[in-house]
């Protein structure tokens, strides 16, 4: 393959081909030339809290078993027997110091490390090589509770690989009471369709009032000035004060805060009706008294979409990851967060809040995302026409002074604008036909 | 609707924590119950949501926990409705624009090993298993699990107080899980 002629071919700066959703070699590669160059999101901190706690992730199609080692040190071991290659664990979480497959009982330490094989005076090989340890990812990063890892030794530090996006990252975990979240069980989500699918999705304001027209209807169903939940994009969304904005590197910001009133309550306004919401906020304005408003703000959607490509978006309140499982399936798993609330700051309503905030977190899985992930399926199948080659996304491309270039070097945007979605085509046709510096650490 | 609080909650979590060895005697009040879940089934399978919502109580609960037992407090439902919540499912439903119900799905139930269970002198716990086919988009999936049911008794009927369903794969990704279970 020519991979630079091959992928300017798939690429143009209004449109794509339909062969980069559809083409299993294109998957294929994309699992190490787009997910095995970056750094991807694995996990949260607050799944692994204590030493030798883990979490089962993947890295592109890898399976990986993310732990806190018995030093307390963050891994992301391959959850492959070094032996023959059975996935050693089998649970998606737990404790454990120590993993034995369950083909012939080869046994690792949560460091990665070999500590024994059964029979070994049965092997003429020195079992201290490293050869026989787990193999592992080269570098694991955390950002503010944010794990991620990658494959690849040339990547540039996590937090430059992240720049821009730092800061929605920074202000989204500031408004919780020690700038800290905790996962709290997930919506969990799967469609036939490609990954892309799904982050091409993660910006886009222009289908909000058209794929989620039954779930405005339902949010303003008991109001007569049909005010809440996405109502923001209702009338001329690209007049309205939010934004979208793209950092490069693939990653970008949908803002919608600016079109709430700066000040405390203003978001939790914006709420629909949820359960409990009567009691719950009663007795959070009881408990927190003049810190009630922000108490339940936390209780609310935060009204941004945060993308760190290729697989971590913070929608609302949810850290939700996209997994691909197959060039035409997909998994989104919506974990919830709570907030921790260790200093009191909340007046002891932490609880409370989170009993509302997790009934919140609940809707837009149930009454929003179906949606999406069937238009998904539906672009999967329409896609399967051949001949109809190409996928536009060049809504706001060559009209002077919509898409304006920041000082950071930013581009911001109207809200239904397609321009992130031309950057992280961008990035990833970039990445697509460049070599990354690939190893494992044993 | 204030009815969902902390005691609302308390209560709800040990309902299905813990099931008695022993059936309820009266066979008449087995049959009754046996007929209610029946009935919810067949209601649900004719698309008709607004019969179903009748079955339950002005303060009710349709709960799919997304780990067996969890505390809906503590951690995130794969759904979970009062009354009200219940009654904007249907109304979405309903709109026509629900894209993942529209065309609507196909479905067909069948609810069995129905077993009645004592529970205080106007409540009675009802355990069945379910298995839905569920044809949509060209393809047939199942939905599997087990449900509790809480009814409570008035006016001279049981009605259905809260409703947890437990699907077998409640933590794992389910693709389009857009139908009443």
């Amino acid at each position: 393959m020519n991979t630079s002629t091959f992928f300017e071919g798939l690429v143009h700066e209004d449109r794509v081909h339909r062969s980069i959703y559809t083409d299993a070699a294109i998957f294929e590669r994309e699992m190490t030339h787009v997910f095995g160059a970056v750094w991807v999101y694995l996990a949260h901190e607050s799944q692994i809290p204590h030493n030798d706690d883990f979490v089962t992730a993947r890295l592109g199609l890898r399976p990986l078993i993310v732990t806190r080692d018995m030093q307390g040190r963050i891994r992301a071991l391959y959850n492959r027997c070094t032996h023959r290659g059975a996935r050693i664990c089998r649970q998606d979480r737990g404790n454990a110091r120590t993993f034995q497959c369950a083909y012939h009982g080869w046994t690792y330490f949560n460091t990665g490390k070999l500590r024994g094989v059964p029979w070994p005076e049965g092997y003429a090989c020195d079992f201290g090589e490293p050869q026989f340890n787990l193999a592992q990812l080269p570098r694991v990063e955390s950002y503010r509770g944010f794990i991620f890892g990658t494959l690849n030794t040339d990547a540039p530090s996590l937090s430059d690989y992240l720049g821009l996006v730092k800061k929605p990252m920074d202000e989204w975990l500031e408004r919780h009471p020690g700038a800290k979240v905790a996962v709290r069980e997930a919506n969990r989500l799967k469609f036939k369709g490609n990954w892309k699918l799904a982050y091409d999705n993660a910006a886009d304001g222009y289908h909000v009032v058209f794929s989620h027209r039954s779930l405005l209807e339902m949010e303003n169903r008991m109001q007569t000035d049909p005010g809440k939940g996405m109502s923001f994009y209702m009338g001329k969304p690209d007049e309205a004060p939010m934004y979208v904005q793209s950092f490069g590197r693939g990653h970008h910001f949908k803002d919608k805060r600016p079109n709430l009133e700066k000040r405390p309550g203003a978001l939790w306004e914006k709420e629909a009706a949820h359960p409990g919401m009567e009691f719950f906020e009663t007795r959070i304005r009881e408990k927190a008294k003049d810190r009630a408003l922000r108490a339940l703000d936390l209780a609310a959607s935060e009204a941004v979409n945060i993308n760190v490509f290729p697989n971590l978006s913070i929608l609302g309140n949810h850290i939700q990851v996209i997994q691909p499982i197959a060039v035409d399936e997909t998994d989104t798993t919506w974990y919830a967060t709570a907030v921790l609330d260790e200093a009191g700051e909340l007046g002891g309503a932490a609880d409370d809040v989170n009993a509302l905030r997790l009934r919140t977190q609940e809707a837009f899985p149930n009454f929003g995302e179906v949606d999406d992930a069937v238009n998904f399926e539906e672009i999967q199948k329409g896609l399967a026409a051949c001949e109809d080659e190409w996928v536009y996304m060049h809504r706001g491309l060559g009209i002077p002074g919509r898409v304006r270039t920041e000082a950071d070097g930013s581009l911001k945007a109207p809200a239904t604008d397609e321009v992130f979605m031309r950057e992280h085509m961008k990035e990833w046709k970039r990445l697509m036909e460049s070599e990354p510096k690939i190893s494992v650490l044993r | 609707m204030s009815y969902v609080n902390d005691a609302f909650y308390d209560e709800l979590v040990c309902s299905f924590a813990a099931w008695p060895e022993s059936e309820i005697g009266d066979p008449a009040t087995r049959e009754e119950c046996r007929m209610l879940v029946h009935r919810e089934a067949r209601l649900l399978d004719q698309g008709r949501f607004e019969d179903w919502l009748a079955l339950y109580c002005a303060q009710c609960v349709y709960w799919v926990p997304a780990t067996p037992g969890g505390d809906p407090r503590r951690e995130v439902a794969v759904a979970f409705d009062d009354r009200r919540r219940l009654e904007d499912r249907v109304f979405r439903l309903r709109t026509g624009h629900a894209w993942s119900q529209a065309p609507a799905s196909r479905t067909v139930r069948l609810v069995s090993n129905v077993e009645v269970f004592p529970f205080t002198e106007t409540a009675v716990l009802v355990r069945s298993n379910f298995l839905i086919a569920d044809w949509r988009a060209g393809e047939t999936r199942l939905w599997s699990g087990w449900c509790g049911h809480r009814l409570r008794r008035r006016d001279g009927r049981y009605e259905i107080e809260v409703r947890q369903v437990n699907l077998i794969d409640c933590d794992q990704n389910l693709r389009n899980p857009s139908i009443l279970l």
